[in-house]
């Protein structure tokens, strides 16, 4: 009798868990891995490897299954592999995407495919605004907010003209228009330089330029390898005793090992905007940061917060439907309450499924190791969100 | 307009021609004298950077790296024309670019497993790193100058050793009748080998050259040896002097056209359409010479006289 109750029991278990039949949460990752912008890719594979490891690869009872795609740095390969993503492995979620312009070129394969799509990185302004979309999550910002926060910072110091220069890319666009949006001041010169796999890395002649301006203060959008390229040669033509450097996505902890390594101590002090760092007081950011320093010793960026939050994003919406993954609904309606530890601390997200957040101002300084880094110094805005949310009819 | 900053732009071009000369005169003599298409000639500028970054790490001297690394460069280089390179001078073009192209890949990755993906930077010494104040009150980085001088005296050294030396006579020779010259005694395959190392190491040169400025990066010479390609055309194929006049002129063209197309563009249309189609312009003027100069002069502007 004990028996048969026993067997009636584990069979009821098993009934009532939509895990039987082995069921896996699958989760597509792209990123750029190849090309010198794949020390972007790294870190963030690293951070998904982290959060993985923390929550012991197990999301609501089940197992979780990465695939790690290479976008290449070109949209049209990030596409082809999300296609692969979505109809060979028929992942859940689709993730990851360093670049707004493989993003959009992305976006339509998940999103057709009747997935979750979560950008861990692109902004750009069209999913923002018009091509917004309720399977579409970010755990990141929407392009313009960064140097909206730049724009104000400016503005309080007084800096009267500005020389602009950014990547001739969707991303690079909406970041020259976040800054215009609220900087009061003159903007005496602007270049736009070629973007992509082979971008353009030497910018001795746009340097020359921004010098002949007379400007205050550059600000400039260089994410990746581009950035230390461009800090490097700012300071090897001497311009910064002559035009002070403000940037946003540029002078990040992939940037300023190699900038230490190669003496260009002009960095230090520069300042930028960003909606997080290594140092911000989370309880969720100090278990990140100290976990990932002691995994791969070195200060974790902005692009592997993200990401580090999209495992937990993800983690939540599959908690919430106890491991029900036919149920995009209760999934949905889990991710919009943004009720997960994001290394940002709380936030809430918009109606096109954007974070709402803060955006700090931070300086470049050395650690008590002497290894340099960024800190926290002021927050520039409060719970901010971007400007096309009101074009997004959800 | 501003004369200092045309002055400064002019430098600039020509450091970027000098740089370009140092790849495409390597390639130029390959393609001339092998008729050989070396796409991979990228890789060696890229592995050329990251020796000296290694060196330069482990010596804390830039010049005892840069010394130390061309002539590891020359033996990749010379390893590379004695397994690969020499099996392949009797296919057709297409067999050397597919080759050459699995060459790329095949060093792309050897340099991400060695050195992983973060790109090495190399510190430049202190007499480097400074600024010069030229005549006319015009300052500019000290490194960028060095490149100009060093990338003319590489030119220099060139013109002598294939014009006045045994060495560039054999070459010569090569280039002009492989056949007869070996009938004559001459070891064309060493030739061969000597040339592509020679090859190697002035790309390897650039490579180092370019690193304190843009770091050593995978991948980084795929791009610019398609530049180099443009240059060899324009040039003349085989043809050293053609090189470096075309290079001058690409790195001029390239450059002025970043630094002012905008300006003139926006006489004549909006500020945000001149802001956005500059770039692209200024990208295509180079394909735009090329172009013309196969259309009016397929030979190219100075084309060997032996041919």
């Amino acid at each position: 009798m004990r028996k048969t109750a026993l067997a009636l029991a584990a069979a009821a278990a098993l009934l009532a868990s939509p895990s039987f039949g082995a069921d896996k949460v699958k989760i597509g990752f792209i990123t750029t891995i190849t090309t010198p912008a794949g020390v972007i890719g790294r870190d963030m594979v690293d951070a998904v490897n982290l959060a993985m490891q923390d929550i012991d690869g197990k999301m609501g009872g089940l197992e979780v299954e990465l695939f790690i795609e290479d976008d290449g740095f070109k949209p049209e390969t990030g596409k082809q592999k999300t296609d692969k993503l979505v109809k060979q492995d028929n992942v859940h979620f689709v993730a990851g995407f360093i670049w707004s312009h493989v993003l959009l070129a992305s976006r339509k394969s998940a999103l057709d495919g009747g997935k979750f799509l979560i950008s861990s990185n692109a902004g750009p302004s069209q999913i923002a605004g018009r091509l917004c979309h309720e399977n579409f999550f970010s755990t990141s910002w929407q392009n313009d907010q960064t140097p909206m926060a730049m724009g104000e910072v400016l503005n309080q110091r007084g800096v009267k003209s500005l020389y602009v220069m950014a990547p001739n890319y969707t991303a690079g666009k909406n970041m020259v228009a976040g800054l215009e949006r609220t900087f009061r001041g003159e903007i005496l010169g602007k270049d736009m330089t070629k973007w992509g796999k082979d971008a353009q890395l030497d910018f001795s002649a746009e340097l020359a330029k921004a010098k002949a301006s007379g400007a205050d203060g550059i600000f400039v959008f260089y994410p990746g390898k581009a950035g230390g390229a461009f800090i490097k040669q700012y300071q090897q033509a001497g311009l910064q005793d002559e035009i002070a450097l403000y940037t946003v996505f540029t002078v990040d902890s992939i940037a300023l090992p190699n900038l230490q390594k190669a003496g260009m101590s002009g960095v230090l002090g520069s300042l930028n905007t960003q909606f997080w760092g290594p140092d911000l007081d989370t309880p969720q950011n100090g278990k990140f940061v100290s976990g990932f320093r002691k995994a791969y010793g070195r200060y974790p960026s902005f692009y592997a917060a993200q990401s580090y939050d999209t495992i937990f994003l993800i983690k939540s919406a599959v908690e919430a439907v106890s491991g029900n993954l036919d149920d995009m609904d209760g999934m949905r309606a889990a991710m919009a309450k943004a009720d997960f530890p994001s290394v940002r601390g709380p936030f809430r997200y918009g109606n096109n499924h954007f974070p709402v957040q803060n955006f700090y101002l931070r300086k470049v300084v050395e650690d008590a190791d002497g290894v340099w880094t960024t800190t926290v110094v002021d927050t520039v805005l409060k719970d901010h969100q971007d400007v096309y949310a009101a074009e997004c009819k959800m | 307009m501003d004369t200092g900053l045309v002055a400064a732009q002019l430098l600039n071009g020509l450091q970027l021609g000098v740089l370009l000369f140092l790849l495409a005169s390597g390639l130029t003599l390959i393609f001339g004298i092998m008729d050989f298409v070396n796409l991979a000639h990228g890789s060696l500028y890229m592995v050329g950077a990251y020796f000296c970054a290694e060196l330069a790490d482990a010596t804390d001297s830039f010049l005892l790296a840069v010394a130390l690394a061309l002539p590891a460069t020359a033996l990749v280089g010379a390893a590379v024309e004695l397994l690969v390179v020499r099996r392949l001078y009797r296919r057709d073009h297409l067999d050397h670019v597919l080759a050459t192209f699995g060459l790329i890949l095949c060093f792309d990755a050897l340099v991400q497993m060695i050195w992983g993906p973060e790109g090495m930077a190399i510190r430049l010494p202190a007499w480097a790193d400074g600024r010069q104040i030229l005549p006319g009150g015009l300052v500019f980085p000290t490194y960028r100058l060095l490149i100009i001088g060093a990338g003319l005296a590489v030119a220099a050294g060139l013109y002598v050793l294939v014009t006045k030396t045994r060495l560039g006579m054999r070459i010569r020779a090569g280039a002009s009748n492989p056949a007869m010259a070996g009938a004559l005694g001459i070891d064309i395959g060493l030739v061969f080998t000597l040339v592509f190392a020679l090859g190697a190491v002035m790309a390897g040169l650039a490579g180092m050259m370019i690193a304190p400025i843009t770091e050593a990066s995978i991948g980084m010479g795929n791009e610019i040896v398609i530049t180099a390609f443009v240059v060899v055309i324009v040039g003349g194929i085989g043809s050293i002097r053609g090189a470096f006049v075309a290079a001058l002129l690409i790195g001029l063209i390239d450059t002025m056209g970043r630094s002012f197309l905008d300006m003139g563009l926006k006489l004549s249309m909006s500020a945000q359409a001149a802001e956005t189609s500059a770039p692209a312009l200024s990208a295509m003027l180079i394909y735009i010479l090329m172009a013309s100069v196969l259309a009016f002069r397929p030979q190219g502007l100075f084309p060997p006289k032996t041919r």
